[in-house]
């Protein structure tokens, strides 16, 4: 079965212009989240992404785009909390919250 | 000591190697040697999981067991207690399986003794190498995600254990929840390596090696079946053993000092039945919610917990009717799905399926109520107490 979280809200988008259905995105999905339609990649299921960013990360032509980071809200606390130190949420290493971050300084 | 020179200058294929005299100085210092391409027998350390050493046209490699120990057994078992778990690494470098040859497939994986141990005893039979990547001893995706599991890192490991000269074909197997840190195409234009992404699950790679190479949908599914929901449950619970005594001895306190004269019997008793619906609240969020989330109604985890906690709470207020008095039921109400809300609001962190975004946008509405909520359940708690010798309960 599959599992369903919130509806409309993650950040993934496809540019058509770029893509030329080399179909790596539809490899390294763990959600299934992209389909081969028509020799063209689309977003078959946008509110099954978790935003890992393994489809941006490997999209050789940069046309896939997402903010990644870890679905989990222990990380985010810690993150908050403990600002510029270290923070726990896996293994005592630098949390994904710090990535948001960065994220929200780019933009 | 001459011969021991002459594997150094065998297994060296550039002066950037890790088989450089400083790397080796540090491996005589150091607490973990480096069980790259290059181990000198002088300084081999012996692990359970080593089987002697295969040699490479670059120096002998460690031989790793296929096979389970026990003592691999309660390593896992202590890890998933919580016991030592950012502590169990083994050393990154290339491990032989089998008597593999030039032409034999590479595997890469995390250097998480867990993660380790699931890939090895899936591969009996198999002739291939194992890269094991410097993860900061952390499990492929969560590794991934940091991206210490990353380009960085796949391209700096191929050169230090001198991995072109060991094979002679250009293929790596990455796991495919790698592919958050890593660019396949970046490996392959820096280092000349096709990086091909197996199966999420390490039971999977026999078929995928079989098949040439080629995983089946399913393969490229995560799964979080009722086993993957509960097997991070005790972590949960070993993370809560602190504020739970805490609680408990807050009750104790109270109780210590408004029931007067009491045996220690009555006085643990009485404490005991205070903290249990806490207990249960915390038992609810950690265990009840994982255990039940695809059939609790809704999308959000601090909705689902809110729920079942409420359902806790009065299943709870109703066998203990009429209580205490209508202050701590009121308390009870507001405090224990609060509990239950926040710790399956924290259970998104161990599930498979949720954004960072969703995970946000759950936070802004359920952090404010959840601490509203839990506030209110205090000052009631507290005016209970007061109230309780005038109302002559």
């Amino acid at each position: 079965m599959k599992y369903r979280y919130l509806k409309n809200v993650v950040t993934l988008e496809l540019d058509q212009e770029k893509c030329t259905a080399c179909g790596v995105c539809l490899t390294v999905c763990p959600q299934q989240v992209f389909s081969l339609q028509d020799d063209r990649c689309v977003i078959a299921d946008r509110d099954a992404c978790l935003e890992c960013g393994a489809c941006s990360r490997n999209c050789p032509y940069g046309a896939v785009s997402v903010r990644a980071g870890v679905g989990c809200a222990y990380g985010v606390i810690m993150g908050k909390l403990r600002k510029g130190k270290t923070s726990t949420c896996c293994a005592e290493s630098p949390c994904c919250y710090i990535e948001v971050e960065e994220h929200k300084a780019k933009k | 000591m001459k011969q021991e020179e002459e594997r150094v200058s065998l297994s060296c294929c550039e002066a950037s190697c890790a088989c450089d005299g400083e790397k080796i100085s540090q491996d005589l210092t150091g607490a973990i040697p480096v069980a790259a391409v290059n181990i000198n027998t002088a300084f081999t350390v012996t692990f359970p999981w080593v089987e002697g050493t295969v040699e490479t046209s670059v120096g002998p490699v460690y031989r790793i067991s296929t096979v389970l120990r026990w003592q691999d057994m309660v390593g896992t078992l202590k890890v998933r207690l919580g016991l030592g778990r950012t502590d169990y690494r083994i050393p990154p470098g290339l491990y032989a399986v089998g008597n593999p040859g030039p032409a034999a497939p590479i595997l890469v994986s995390a250097n998480y003794k867990l993660s380790f141990d699931r890939l090895r005893r899936e591969l009996s039979g198999l002739d291939l190498f194992v890269m094991v990547v410097d993860t900061d001893g952390v499990n492929v995706w969560c590794a991934a995600g940091k991206g210490t599991f990353g380009t960085e890192e796949i391209v700096n490991r191929i050169k230090q254990t001198c991995l072109d000269r060991v094979v002679t074909h250009r293929t790596l197997i990455l796991p495919q929840l790698s592919a958050p840190g890593v660019a396949a195409h970046a490996v392959k234009q820096r280092t000349g390596f096709s990086v091909v992404y197996g199966p999420v699950r390490a039971a999977d790679i026999p078929p995928f090696l079989a098949a040439g190479l080629q995983a089946t949908p399913e393969m490229r599914m995560v799964r979080f079946n009722l086993w993957d929901r509960l097997v991070l449950t005790p972590l949960e619970l070993a993370k809560l053993l602190k504020p739970a005594l805490f609680v408990l001895f807050v009750l104790f306190l109270i109780n210590f000092f408004t029931l007067g004269s009491v045996t220690a019997g009555v006085l643990s008793r009485q404490t005991f039945n205070d903290f249990f619906p806490y207990l249960g609240a915390m038992l609810v969020g950690t265990v009840l919610v994982p255990a039940l989330l695809p059939y609790i109604p809704g999308r959000a985890f601090a909705w689902k917990g809110w729920l079942a906690g409420l359902l806790w709470t009065l299943v709870y207020l109703a066998f203990t009717f009429p209580g205490p008095g209508w202050l701590f039921s009121l308390s009870h109400l507001l405090l224990l799905p609060a509990i239950a809300s926040f710790l399956a609001l924290n259970y998104t962190g161990s599930s498979t399926y949720t954004s960072l975004s969703g995970v946000l946008k759950e936070m802004k509405v359920a952090l404010p109520a959840i601490l509203t909520s839990a506030a209110l359940g205090v000052i009631f708690f507290v005016a209970g107490l007061f109230y309780r010798p005038y109302l002559g309960i």
